[in-house]
């Protein structure tokens, strides 16, 4: 395993002063008070904290997801040198699936049930490099489709979701992610809705892909044994603002703040 | 395919159970056709002999058997009033109704689908509410009375047409075409304004669901979520609506031919209620049956086609 040796200090991804704030129910709802995050190429930085801490906000916003219309957004969030909280959304689109691509916690509901896996996973590629032909993309889907280890690609090619299984369509969730072979890729709870096996594989499946493509990867989980198996870097959120942030050894092994502390206090030992 | 073939064998054999409902029925509700035709001063040797030639004297079953075969062939027995073959009745008629429910049903997509679409798609615009709101307005109004304001407006007001003016089909087809533009708006104006909020509604609980976002974060704009992936999604739900407003164009048709003076089998078929003249009554409630009984398959066989979940089974 590479492990800590990928990590370059140039960042790839810097956030300041995030803040989301709510505006709809009429009283302002908080999601995201001040966060500023640094992500550097190739690492995968791991996103831990309480439900309702702000961390699939982050995500969403990191991957041009968010409501604009009903949020006041406030900060920055810095990519090849374009604040994609307030460009344009033509812009935006045009990192959108190419250079940042997401993966989301439902694989049962995050495809589309009308078409076929092949079409679904080619679709970043439909989108943003109309210079490939129809057998160059379809050649590409089934490269990422193996490479995300789905058995018989060119069979899955052709099927529909409903015919896989959750770990199967998180697979082609993450074969769709990285066609176009992004530079960032936003993990927002991966594996929670999959069994402990295939958990286990997709883990091990992202940790290649941060290998073999150097994709730096935000890892979000409620699971600390895992982010401290598989990230360089680790932020701790609570409330709306990173408590702490380090690498996984520092935040893990010597936790400064007491929320940290009774975090990892909830681990197992055996894992540590 | 094996989807296609049982659903046919259903239709089929609904068909059977419709057919042998109504016949029975008709039965049941006509009395003596021999009494009908001769009139009641008729002696019995002549009844008899009429019973006879008309196959009367068979057993239930027997007869039932002869209508259908004949009724498949195209013939429907002979109308009691007019004395003349009832195929030969409704053989110019048929096709009238049948062509105005057709236009208003192409009608009724071409104007709520689009409309569904945009509303959807600047939903909670200024624009959407005012269209939402005269929708609610329209769907409220039924097609006759519609029927009525557009004859008045359309033609005597601003003479875009003629009323009364009806051209046959067989004189010239796009001037019968034409003339009943009109009418079909009136038939398909409730029914776009359903088919809108129904189309509307669907698209936008397509788009909150998690496969529309992963749509967006490949980089998709607007349109290609929507065009992409939101609307075969949103027009499952719509395709029932579709197919029971076939029917519904169908019954609006009877009711508008009577405002527009159109020479469908709605003039013929009251006559005939008020005739108890049940051969036609008959042959034409069978019609009827037959288109929609159709449409149920053809729906079904659409949703196969458009949806891969639905089992084989
Ligand atoms: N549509 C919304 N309207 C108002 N508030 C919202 C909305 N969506 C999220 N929030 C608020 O934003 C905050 C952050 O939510 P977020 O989903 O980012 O939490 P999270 O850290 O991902 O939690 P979890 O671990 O449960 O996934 C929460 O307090 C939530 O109440
Ligand atoms: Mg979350």
């Amino acid at each position: 395993m590479h492990g800590d040796s990928v990590i370059a200090d140039a960042p790839i991804l810097q956030i300041r002063n995030l803040r989301l704030e709510f505006h709809d129910h009429g009283h302002p709802e908080v999601a995201v008070e001040d966060l500023s995050l640094t992500l550097h190429r190739g690492e995968i930085l791991g996103v831990v904290g309480e439900s309702g801490s702000g961390k699939s906000m982050t995500a969403l916003a990191i991957a041009g997801l968010l409501n604009r219309h009903a949020l006041d957004c406030g900060g920055e969030i810095l990519f090849d040198g374009v604040d994609l909280l307030h460009c344009g959304r033509s812009t935006l689109r045009h990192y959108q699936g190419d250079e940042i691509s997401m993966i989301f916690q439902e694989p049962m509901t995050s495809l589309d049930p009308l078409q076929r896996i092949g079409m679904q996973v080619e679709e970043a590629l439909r989108i943003h490099h109309k210079e490939l032909s129809a057998a160059e993309r379809k050649e590409a889907a089934i490269r990422a489709m193996g490479a995300a280890g789905l058995a018989e690609p060119e069979q899955v090619y052709g099927m529909y979701p409903h015919e896989l299984s959750g770990g199967m369509r998180q697979r082609v969730m993450i074969a769709a992610a990285t066609v176009s072979r992004p530079q960032i890729l936003i993990a927002d709870e991966p594996t929670t809705a999959l069994d402990v096996t295939t958990q286990a594989q997709i883990i091990a499946l992202l940790r290649q892909i941060n290998a073999e493509d150097g994709t730096a990867i935000v890892f979000i989980s409620h699971d600390l044994s895992l982010v401290r198996q598989l990230c360089h870097r680790v932020i701790v959120m609570r409330r709306g603002v990173a408590v702490e942030m380090g690498t996984s050894d520092e935040v893990f092994l010597n936790p400064r703040h007491a929320y940290t502390q009774s975090l990892v206090d909830a681990i197992p030992k055996v894992v540590l | 395919m094996r989807y296609v073939l049982k659903k046919t064998a259903t239709t089929l054999a609904t068909l059977l159970v419709v057919s042998l409902l109504l016949f029975v029925a008709f039965q049941l509700i006509s009395g003596d056709p021999a009494t009908h035709i001769l009139g009641t001063g008729a002696t019995p040797e002549r009844l008899a002999a009429l019973r006879a030639e008309l196959g009367l004297d068979q057993p239930l079953p027997a007869r039932y058997l002869m209508w259908l075969t004949a009724f498949a062939r195209g013939d429907a027995g002979v109308s009691y009033v007019y004395h003349q073959s009832v195929s030969s009745l409704l053989s110019a008629k048929v096709p009238v109704t049948f062509a105005l429910a057709a236009m208003s049903f192409v009608l009724m997509c071409a104007i709520g689908l689009p409309m569904g679409i945009a509303c959807a798609k600047h939903a909670g615009s200024p624009i959407d509410r005012a269209v939402m709101v005269a929708n609610q307005i329209i769907m409220a109004i039924p097609p006759f009375f519609a029927g009525i304001l557009i004859s008045w407006a359309f033609g005597m007001g601003l003479h875009l047409f003629t009323p009364g003016g009806y051209v046959s089909y067989e004189t010239s087809v796009p001037r019968f075409l034409g003339y009943l533009v009109f009418p079909a708006v009136a038939i398909a104006l409730p029914r776009a304004a359903q088919l809108a909020k129904l189309l509307r509604g669907s698209l936008l609980e397509e788009a909150g669901k998690n496969y529309a976002r992963t749509a967006y974060s490949r980089g998709n704009n607007t349109n290609g979520v929507l065009y992409g992936h939101l609307l075969k999604n949103a027009f499952l739900p719509a395709l029932t609506f579709l197919g029971m407003s076939l029917g519904t164009m169908l019954a609006g048709s009877l009711v508008v031919e009577r405002v527009f003076n159109i020479p469908g089998i709605s003039s013929i078929l009251l006559a005939s209620i008020g005739n108890r003249d049940y051969p036609v009554v008959l042959a034409t409630v069978m019609l009827i049956a037959v288109f929609i009984i159709f449409v149920n398959l053809l729906v079904d066989i659409l949703y196969k086609v458009l949806d891969p979940r639905i089992d084989e089974e």
